[in-house]
């Protein structure tokens, strides 16, 4: 197991948003998560990239490292926690100021402190891996969202994490160009990056996942294979998800 | 007969304020290079740090870091910065604390351009995305990292205008340092027109030499914000 989370839990003032959940993430696994607006989707993914802070809960990793949030936890481990993982934002959040390539560069670059000229190879193999050599010298706002959020992708890939979480990555995006990002992300499935992707692209979660999981109201409602949860799911609430995000009236 | 008298008397007169006007160029611009210049500039820059390190105070956590930075910044807000430079120059030497007048009035600008700067900062520090910090913290940034690398960096593009203004308003403000013995381009002009009587010619010779200056800092100004614009869309 990659990374199990136990009894996590989190509130914003009194909404309780997720209630007790327990995750495991297999290595090399790709896991989607389905649900509602509102369910909690998103604040899973922020708490395990530690933009949120859990209330409750413990983080244990495939190679020892583990965090009971009960404890005090310190600025060096939620650090660690971070590095673990490459955030996908559905809203790019590209630094407006710098270039595609300095954008990937800057992590390696400023926060590894790794060599300049390994650096400037790895970008540019990056770029090259999302399709965009040729724009590597351009600025966030001269691309479109397709091509912003794959120099996104390039951008968490280049701290070469163990673990990629994607929130909704092509949502704010034209339907037009969901499909570039969509290859992008299917590429990475199968070179077997560990991925937590949530996502309302039911039918290219269905084709790339190991496994599914679908949450509503802070809870973990079930999970399993693409084909048991998504093609013959058990429970009434997720029957009735995927009837209206699949038959929309 | 009396028109005659009257002409020559004018053109003599024209004469003579042209002269006037061009004897006192040399000192009222050597007023300005030895002492208005490098006063905005020292002053400016000092008060850009102190602006720097009480936005970021005023931007802490902490109510006890907050406080002395509000207190500040309100206090300097609060009162004519004339009454400032008198406290500084006039008002200390009776605490036993005697201050140069160039100093005098560098501790006062910088004072003054600390608290306005600063608001000026914070304000364009909020204006950022907390999109733009997440993004940072997800490639591993610490908050100090992230705000020099990311945020700063953006903040400064929008600051531009507004700091410019301060700096514009600064220059002019220098002539306020006359007041206190600053051998500066104003307190030229003064000494000048104090001998000679032309206080019209003289006063508004100043006012030129200050437009000049201030129109190329406008020019300065127009440039950084075209360098600072490379990477928005137009
Ligand atoms: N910073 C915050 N402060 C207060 N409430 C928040 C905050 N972030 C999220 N919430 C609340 O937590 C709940 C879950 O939000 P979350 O963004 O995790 O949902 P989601 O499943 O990602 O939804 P969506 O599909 O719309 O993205 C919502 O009720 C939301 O209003
Ligand atoms: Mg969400």
């Amino acid at each position: 197991m990659f990374l199990s989370i136990n009894g996590l839990a989190k509130s914003f003032g009194t909404n309780e948003v997720l209630k007790n959940i327990d995750v495991e993430v297999e290595k090399g696994e790709v896991l989607s998560i389905i649900g509602p607006s509102g369910s909690g989707k998103t604040t899973l993914l922020r708490c395990i990239n530690a933009l949120e802070h859990p209330d409750k809960g413990i983080f244990t990793f495939q190679d020892g490292f583990n965090l009971n949030f009960d404890n005090k936890i310190s600025k060096q481990e939620i650090l660690r926690l971070r590095r673990k993982s490459g955030m996908v934002f559905q809203s790019y959040n590209l630094f407006p100021h710098k270039t595609a390539f300095e954008n990937v560069i800057e992590g390696p670059l400023i926060v590894q402190k790794r060599k300049k000229a390994e650096v400037k190879q790895l970008a540019e193999n990056l770029l090259e891996k999302v399709g965009l050599k040729d724009k590597m010298n351009l600025y966030p706002y001269q691309l479109s969202g397709g091509q912003q959020q794959r120099v996104g992708i390039a951008r968490a890939l280049a701290m070469e994490p163990e673990l990629m979480l994607f929130d909704e990555p092509t949502s704010a995006l034209d339907p037009e160009l969901i499909g570039e990002v969509l290859t992008v992300i299917r590429d990475l499935a199968k070179e077997d990056w560990t991925m937590v992707f949530v996502t309302h692209e039911i039918q290219f979660a269905g084709e790339v996942s190991d496994k599914v999981l679908f949450m509503d109201g802070g809870y973990i409602v079930e999970q399993g294979s693409p084909e048991e949860v998504l093609k013959s799911p058990k429970e009434k609430r997720t029957q009735q998800f995927l009837q209206r995000i699949l038959n929309p009236s | 007969m009396f028109h005659l008298n009257n002409m020559l008397y004018t053109i003599s007169a024209n004469m003579e304020g042209w002269e006037l006007f061009v004897n006192s160029l040399l000192p009222m611009i050597s007023g300005a290079i030895k002492y208005t210049i490098p006063l905005t500039l020292i002053s400016f820059v000092l008060g850009l740090l102190v602006a720097l390190l009480t936005a970021m105070m005023r931007l802490s956590k902490s109510a006890l870091i907050q406080a002395p930075a509000v207190i500040y910044v309100s206090a300097i807000r609060g009162t004519p910065l004339l009454v400032q430079l008198f406290i500084i120059f006039y008002g200390l030497p009776s605490l036993g604390l005697t201050i140069d007048p160039f100093p005098s009035a560098i501790i006062a600008f910088t004072l003054n351009v600390g608290a306005y700067a600063s608001e000026i900062i914070r304000a364009s520090i909020l204006s950022i995305s907390k999109g733009q910090w997440e993004a940072a913290f997800t490639i591993g940034m610490t908050k100090t990292t992230a705000l020099k690398r990311i945020i700063l960096p953006q903040a400064a593009r929008v600051s531009v205008p507004p700091l410019s203004n301060s700096f514009i308003s600064l220059v002019k403000d220098t002539s306020l340092a006359s007041l206190i013995l600053v051998a500066e381009l104003f307190r030229k002009a003064q000494e000048i027109a104090a001998r000679t009587y032309d206080f019209l010619l003289l006063y508004i010779e100043a006012a030129l030499i200050y437009w000049v200056i201030c129109f190329i800092l406008s020019l300065a100004q127009t440039a950084l914000e075209k360098r600072f614009d490379r990477y928005v869309a137009k």
